[in-house]
C-alpha cells in the first residue's frame, strides 16, 4: 500500500520548525554496498520516511515497476533513486548521487557511492565530503570480499565513524544470532583500523525496521534505529580548537584603497589585531578587519566565509595561506602521500602533472611509487605504474613549495586532486601523509634583496642551460664556448661542468643509478641558487635519465630553464673517445658507463637538440647563444 | 577582545559559505564567466550570495537573462527592477531565429518551443560571449538526474553532458580547467533545498517575485493544472473563460508552460508550512519534464540548463 495521508503539521508544528532551523547542525554520510544490498533501497526509505518523496515520484516508480516487470505490493524504493536512464533500466547505479534530507534534528546530506565498477573512485569522491560511512551487510551473505574492501577504503580515505547496516534481516527470520555471528566477523578485522566509532544495527529497510521507528519484531536489539544514531553521532573534528588555516582564494580590490583577500577559514580562529604570516614568503603582518557583506566581525571561525584586510602591504595572492606566525603551515616541495588514480591512461613517474591543493595550482610530478595497496588482502605490493582505480603511496615532487599538512590533521591542508596539464582532465585524488626531506620544519626567511633585484644590476634575465648527451659528445667544448661569447657580451655566468663537480662536490658519489640521481639533485640545486642570484647557469652534465633532468627543470619558471640536448651518436662519440674512456669501459675496466652498460634516455622535447657530426662546436654556440639573448628579452 | 559572541554555524550558514566559496572559486579560475539570472527564486538567492560573496567589489561577472518572449510580465518587472538597484550589468538575450519565426508554445509545441527558445538561445548567447563559466541556481534535490550532476559540470565545445563521462570532484577542490570552446555549469545551490532556499529567504529578508504569494490571478483550468492568462497571446479553447482564482506559484518558467497552485500563502512563513505539507513536487508544474521519464536528463545532455 502507498500512504498518501498528509502528515500531521499544524501552525504549532511550523513554529517548532522554522525554531529548529537555527540551531540544526550538518552531517554528510556516504552508503557503500553493491548491487544487492539494497543501498538504493535504505536511502529511498531515509527519504520517503522523512516525507521527501513526492506523490507524482511515487507514482512514477510504480509505473517503473510495472513497466520492467518488478512484481509486489511495496514500493521498490530504488526506482525512486537511481536517476540516470541507462541505471533504471540496467537496475544497477552508475555515479555518485547527493540527496538531502532533514530531520527534527539535523539537516543530512547522503553521497550515494555505487560499490561495484570505478568503486575507488566512487567511494572516494563520496569519501571526501562525509564525516561517517555505512557499510551495508546483506544479512544472508554475511560479510563478503567487498566489505571488507570498502571497509579498508573508508578508513583510508579518513573516514573515522562507521555504521555496519545488517540489511534484509527479514530473510533470515530476524534472527539475532545471525547478526551476532555478522558483528563479531566484522570486528574480528575491522578493529585492526582505526575507526572512532563503530555501531552496528540490524534492518530492514524495504520494511523499514529499525530506520526511523524501533523494530517491534526484533525486541531482542537494545542499540539505537539509524536515524538516531545519525541524529545524535558527534563528528566534530575540533577544526574550531585547531590552529588558524586560511587559503586565499581571491584578491577582493574594489578601488585602491581597499585590499582584501577573500576565503573560507579552513581551521582555528582568527581576531583583529592577530599576527599572521604568509606561509610561503614569511612575510608577517597584522589582521586589520574581517570583513562580511552583513558587517564587519571581530572574529572568524572555521566553516566562515570572510575577506581579510592587513595592516601592511605586503605580497599576497590567490593560493597563499596566512596562519598565525606562532603555529606556521609547513612549507614543501616533496611529500608522501596516498593517491587513487582515476584515469584510464595509467600513472607513471615522472610524467607532467598539476595539482590542486587549497586554491593553489602548481605544476608536480609523481617522483616515486613507493608501493601499491592492495584493498583486497590489505597488502602493499611493488609496481612501477598505477592503473585506474588503483591505490599507492607515492612520492610528489612540485615546482614551488606548497602550504600544506597531512590529511589526518587538516583535510583542507592536505587533500589534492592531479589534472592533466593538457587534457585537463581530473586524474586522480590524494591525501598527504607527510613531507620529505626533513626540511620541513625549516621556514623559508623572508629575503629584502630579491632575484629580481640581483637580475636587474646585472642587466640579465638569469637561467639554467642544461646540456645533456653521451660522455665525449661535446657538451663540454660546447658550453665552453657559449660562455666565452656570453662573457664577451658582458653577461655574468658560471659553468658548472660534470667533471669537476665529480671532484669536489660529490665526490662522496659513484656511478650506481642512485648516486647518478643524487648527483644532479645536488647540481639542480646549485643551478638553481645561481639563478636566484642573477647568474646564467651552464651545465654540463651526461645526466642520463629523463625523470632527472624534468626535476632540475621543475625546481624553474618555465622560460628559466633550456634543455640542450647534444645529439651525438654514439658511434661517433665511441669513435672520438676524446678521454680514452670508451676503451676501458669496453675493457670492463669501467662499470656503468652511459652507453655501454647504462642506460641513456633521450629528451623528449629538449629546446634545442645539436648535430655535432653536420655543424661545429662554434656554429652549435652561436645557436645556443641565440636562443639565451632571445630569452633576456 | 571579551564577551565576544562566536557565531554558531547552523546548516543555513554552511550552505551559504559553501556557495560563497563556489562562486569565489569561479571568479578565480574561470577567464569569461557569468551569471544565469532567471529571476526566479532561486536566481534571488544566487544573486543575493554573489552579492555578499565579492563584498565590497561587485560580483565580477555580468547577468544573463534568457528571454524566450513568454516570460510572465511581473517577472521582467522584477528583473529590471532588482538589476537597476543593485546596478549589475543584465544581458539580455532572445533566439533571434526563433522570433523571426514566431515560435510558440502553442503552434511548435512545449518540447520544440523550449529547444528553440530555451536551449538554443542559452547556447548563441554563451558562444556569441565567449563565456567559459556559466554559474546557475539549479539543485540537486529538483529532479533524479540532478542528484548526480557535479557542482563543476564540464561541458564539451558542443555544450553536451555526458553523464557517464564526468570529472571525479572531491572536497572543495573544483577543477574549472576547460579547453577552447570548452565550458563549465557551475550550480553553487547544488546542495540547497526547495525548503532551505526559503529558509534563507525568510532569514535574509530577500526579494523575490511577488508571483510566489498568492494573489487573485485570472487562470483558465487545462487538464487539472492552472494556466494564468498573463496577456492575451493565450489563445483561449472554445468555451474557455478565464476566472479569479487565489493561486500562487512554486517554480516560474514561461507563463504558459507553468502551472499554478491554489493557495493564498501571503508571507514566506506561509509558503513554508505548504512546502512541508505538500506531497506534490516543486517541478511538478513545469510541463516540459513530463513528456517521458528521461526527459530532464535528456534536454541537459542538450544544453538545457
Amino acid at each position: 500500500m502507498i500512504s498518501t495521508a498528509e502528515p500531521p503539521l499544524s501552525n504549532q508544528l511550523l513554529i517548532d520548525h522554522l525554531g529548529s532551523q537555527d540551531d540544526k547542525g550538518l552531517l554528510r554520510f556516504m552508503t557503500c554496498g553493491s548491487v544487492d544490498d539494497g543501498k538504493s533501497t535504505l536511502i529511498g526509505r531515509l527519504l520517503y520516511d522523512a516525507n521527501l518523496i513526492y506523490e507524482e515520484h511515487l507514482a512514477n516508480a510504480v509505473e517503473d515497476m510495472r513497466r520492467l516487470g518488478v512484481a509486489g505490493d511495496t514500493i521498490d524504493f530504488a526506482l525512486l533513486i537511481d536517476g540516470l536512464q541507462a541505471e533504471r533500466e540496467q537496475g544497477i547505479t552508475i555515479d555518485v548521487a547527493y540527496r538531502s534530507f532533514t530531520t527534527a534534528k539535523r539537516r543530512f546530506i547522503v553521497a550515494d557511492t555505487p560499490g561495484h565498477e570505478q568503486y575507488m573512485r566512487n567511494m572516494a569522491s563520496g569519501a571526501s565530503n562525509s564525516d561517517l560511512a555505512i557499510i551495508l551487510i546483506d544479512a544472508r551473505k554475511g560479510i563478503l570480499p567487498q566489505t571488507r574492501r570498502h571497509t579498508f577504503v573508508a578508513s583510508l580515505l579518513g573516514i573515522r565513524h562507521l555504521i555496519i547496516a545488517v540489511n534484509k534481516m527479514d530473510l533470515v527470520e530476524w534472527d539475532h544470532r545471525i547478526f551476532n555471528c555478522i558483528v563479531s566477523d566484522f570486528l574480528s578485522f575491522a578493529s585492526r583500523f582505526d575507526f572512532s566509532s563503530l555501531q552496528a544495527i540490524p534492518m530492514c529497510a524495504r520494511s523499514g525496521d529499525n530506520i526511523f521507528i524501533p523494530s517491534p519484531i526484533m525486541p531482542w536489539y537494545q542499540g539505537p534505529t539509524l536515524i538516531e544514531h545519525l541524529e545524535t553521532i558527534d563528528v566534530s573534528s575540533e577544526l574550531e580548537s585547531k590552529p588558524f588555516r586560511f587559503q586565499v582564494q581571491w584578491v577582493n580590490r574594489p578601488n585602491s584603497d581597499f585590499r582584501g583577500f577573500s576565503g573560507t577559514v579552513a581551521s582555528g580562529t582568527v581576531r583583529v589585531g592577530e599576527k599572521l604570516v604568509v606561509a610561503g614568503s614569511g612575510r608577517g603582518t597584522k589582521v586589520k578587519s574581517i570583513v562580511t557583506y552583513d558587517g564587519d566581525l571581530s572574529v572568524a571561525v572555521a566553516g566562515q566565509a570572510v575577506t581579510l584586510t592587513l595592516e601592511d602591504e605586503i605580497d599576497v595572492s590567490r593560493g597563499d595561506v596566512l596562519c598565525p606566525s606562532a603555529e606556521r603551515v609547513e612549507v614543501t616541495d616533496r611529500f608522501q602521500a596516498r593517491l587513487i588514480w582515476m584515469n584510464e591512461e595509467p600513472l607513471v613517474p615522472g610524467r607532467r602533472l598539476l595539482i590542486k591543493l587549497g586554491t593553489r595550482t602548481a605544476a608536480c610530478s609523481v617522483t616515486d611509487i613507493c608501493c601499491k595497496i592492495d584493498v583486497n588482502t590489505f597488502t602493499e605490493l611493488a609496481a612501477s605504474s598505477l592503473q585506474l582505480n588503483e591505490m599507492a603511496v607515492v612520492h610528489l615532487k612540485v615546482r614551488e613549495p606548497l602550504a600544506c599538512e597531512s590529511y589526518n590533521i587538516n583535510r583542507a591542508m592536505g587533500g589534492f586532486i592531479v589534472i592533466d596539464p593538457v587534457a585537463n582532465l581530473t586524474l586522480g585524488a590524494g591525501i598527504i601523509e607527510h613531507g620529505l626531506w626533513h626540511h620541513n620544519h625549516v621556514h623559508p626567511q623572508a629575503l629584502t634583496v630579491s632575484k629580481e633585484t640581483r637580475a636587474t644590476i646585472k642587466g640579465q634575465k638569469p637561467m639554467v642551460v642544461w646540456f645533456t648527451g653521451l660522455s665525449g659528445a661535446g657538451k663540454s667544448t660546447i658550453a665552453n664556448a657559449v660562455e666565452k661569447k656570453l662573457v664577451a657580451l658582458g653577461k655574468h655566468t658560471y659553468l658548472l661542468d660534470g667533471d669537476n663537480i665529480r671532484q669536489g662536490l660529490s665526490s662522496d658519489l659513484g656511478f650506481t643509478d642512485s648516486d647518478r640521481i643524487e648527483n644532479i639533485r645536488r647540481v639542480a640545486e646549485v643551478s638553481r641558487l645561481l639563478v636566484d642570484a642573477g647568474i646564467i647557469a651552464l651545465v654540463s652534465f651526461i645526466s642520463p635519465f629523463r625523470s632527472e633532468r624534468q626535476l632540475a627543470r621543475e625546481l624553474l619558471a618555465e622560460d628559466e630553464f633550456a634543455e640542450i640536448y647534444v645529439a651525438t651518436p654514439l658511434s661517433v662519440a665511441e669513435a672520438r673517445d676524446t678521454k680514452g674512456l670508451y676503451a676501458r669501459a669496453r675493457r670492463g675496466e669501467i662499470k656503468n658507463f652511459t652507453g655501454i652498460d647504462s642506460p641513456y634516455e633521450v629528451p623528449e622535447s629538449p629546446e634545442l637538440s645539436l648535430d655535432t657530426t653536420t655543424h661545429s662546436a662554434e656554429q652549435l654556440a652561436n645557436v645556443v647563444v641565440e636562443l639565451i639573448l632571445e630569452r633576456c628579452h | 577582545m571579551q564577551g565576544e559572541h562566536v557565531m554558531k554555524i547552523t546548516h543555513l550558514r554552511r550552505l551559504e559559505s559553501e556557495s560563497i566559496f563556489i562562486m569565489r572559486e569561479v571568479a578565480a579560475e574561470a577567464r569569461k564567466p557569468v551569471f544565469l539570472y532567471s529571476v526566479g527564486k532561486d536566481s534571488s538567492v544566487l544573486l543575493h550570495l554573489a552579492i555578499k560573496a565579492f563584498y565590497p567589489s561587485k560580483p565580477p561577472f555580468p547577468l544573463m537573462h534568457i528571454d524566450t518572449t513568454w516570460k510572465f510580465k511581473e517577472l521582467i518587472e522584477f528583473r529590471d527592477r532588482t538589476v537597476g538597484q543593485l546596478g549589475l550589468i543584465l544581458i539580455k538575450h532572445t533566439n533571434p531565429e526563433g522570433v523571426r519565426r514566431n515560435v510558440n508554445p502553442f503552434d511548435y509545441g512545449p518540447s520544440a518551443y523550449t529547444n528553440i527558445m530555451k536551449t538554443d538561445a542559452l547556447l548563441q548567447a554563451l558562444e556569441m560571449e565567449r563565456f567559459d563559466a556559466a554559474i546557475g541556481g539549479a539543485r540537486r534535490d529538483e529532479e533524479k538526474s540532478r542528484a548526480k550532476e557535479r557542482v563543476f559540470s564540464f561541458r564539451t565545445a558542443a555544450h553536451c553532458w555526458e553523464p557517464k563521462n564526468q570529472r571525479p570532484e572531491l572536497w572543495n577542490l573544483y577543477n574549472a580547467r576547460v579547453g577552447p570552446g570548452e565550458s563549465i555549469r557551475v550550480f553553487p545551490l547544488s546542495n540547497w533545498t526547495e525548503l532551505d532556499v526559503w529558509h534563507y529567504i525568510l532569514l535574509e529578508n530577500i526579494p523575490v517575485v511577488p508571483l510566489y504569494f498568492g494573489a487573485e490571478r485570472p487562470v483558465v483550468n487545462r487538464s487539472g493544472k492552472w494556466i494564468m492568462v498573463d496577456d492575451d497571446r493565450l489563445p483561449l479553447l472554445p468555451g474557455e473563460q478565464p476566472q479569479m482564482k487565489w493561486v500562487r506559484f512554486r517554480t516560474l518558467g514561461c507563463y504558459p508552460l507553468t502551472a499554478a497552485i491554489e493557495s493564498r500563502a501571503a508571507t514566506v512563513e506561509d509558503i513554508i508550512y505548504e512546502t512541508l505539507v505538500t506531497r506534490a513536487s516543486e517541478r511538478s508544474g513545469r510541463l516540459i519534464d513530463h513528456d517521458d521519464k528521461g526527459s530532464l536528463e535528456e534536454k541537459k545532455r542538450q544544453g538545457y540548463f
